[in-house]
């Protein structure tokens, strides 16, 4: 997972390029808390533009960072689904709670 | 005329979480030879990592046993079998149901069984308290047209 900070818009996007599973869940879900803490954005971006494998644990770790940002006031959004990310996001019903945003756009300025 | 694929295998590995990835990895790499789409080993590899996680993190909780997966061919089916040894489930109809969980502060999110549900054709759960669970899952990988070139290939590296 990469992450990148735009100073001016606040915006903190994660660009997640690993398989999600329980196992590396662990590793990439404390990455992203510290992040959010350490840069305090206003918005924060997962992009799944780059998984290519992706569990029930993913939607335990949106849940869980919709949380989190929720609770420190930040805007949390998810960018670039891939057909089966959607599918299991869709099942779950994450996609009520959490929007689907673009990338290009929110980067744009 | 080509024979009927008939084929099995067993695995069994320690219940480590990085473990999950190598048993998705090496069931699809089994069920390859029934020639499914992309899309239905996508399916197959998803199913597989709900049933091990579970054994992993529910079954054995923090310690460690072993899980086992035996799967098998038959026509154009795959068969996997997936267990453990560990605590088992006390209500099966329960634990089946969506956004059922018991570990709510590990961040799951009781989806695991309505997944393996809709990616398989069959998911039956058997499940002994204080002796274990085994999860029997199969799917029909639908047949598509195979040019004739393939098919010799095919033929000649199974014989
Ligand atoms: N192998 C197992 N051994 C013991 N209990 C199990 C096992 N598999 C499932 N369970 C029980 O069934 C419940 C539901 O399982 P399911 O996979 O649907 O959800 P989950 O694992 O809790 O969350 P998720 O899979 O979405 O991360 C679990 O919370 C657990 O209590
Ligand atoms: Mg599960």
């Amino acid at each position: 997972m990469e992450s990148k900070f735009y100073e001016k818009d606040k915006l903190l996007v994660f660009k997640i390029s690993e398989e999600i599973d329980d196992h590396s869940v662990q590793k990439i879900r404390r990455r992203a808390d510290y992040e959010i803490e350490r840069y305090m954005p206003k918005r924060v971006i997962f992009d799944f533009n780059s998984v290519t494998f992706m569990d029930s644990a993913g939607i335990g770790f949106l849940i869980g960072r919709y949380k989190f940002a929720n609770m420190l006031g930040v805007t949390l959004e998810i960018a670039n689904l891939t057909q089966s990310v959607k599918k299991i996001f869709e099942m779950s019903g994450v996609l009520k709670l959490i929007s689907v945003t673009s990338l290009q756009e929110s980067t744009a300025s | 005329m080509k024979e009927q694929v008939e084929n099995e295998m067993r695995l069994e590995f320690l219940s480590k979480s990085s473990n999950e990835a190598f048993a998705r990895l090496t069931v699809a790499a089994f069920a390859s030879q029934l020639d499914p789409t992309i899309e239905e080993l996508a399916d197959i590899k998803t199913a597989v990592s709900e049933a091990v996680t579970n054994c992993i993190i529910h079954g054995y909780e923090n310690r460690i046993g072993i899980v086992k997966i035996y799967a098998k061919l038959k026509e154009k089916e795959i068969i996997i079998e997936i267990s453990d040894n560990g605590k088992g489930i006390e209500n099966i109809e329960i634990a089946k149901e969506p956004l059922y969980t018991t570990k709510p502060n590990l961040e799951r999110s009781g989806m695991g069984f309505t997944i393996m549900e809709s990616f398989m054709d069959s998911v039956n759960i058997e499940s002994i308290v204080g002796l274990g669970t085994k999860i029997t899952m199969s799917k029909k990988i639908k047949s598509h047209e195979k040019k004739e070139s393939e098919e010799d290939t095919y033929t000649i590296l199974n014989t």
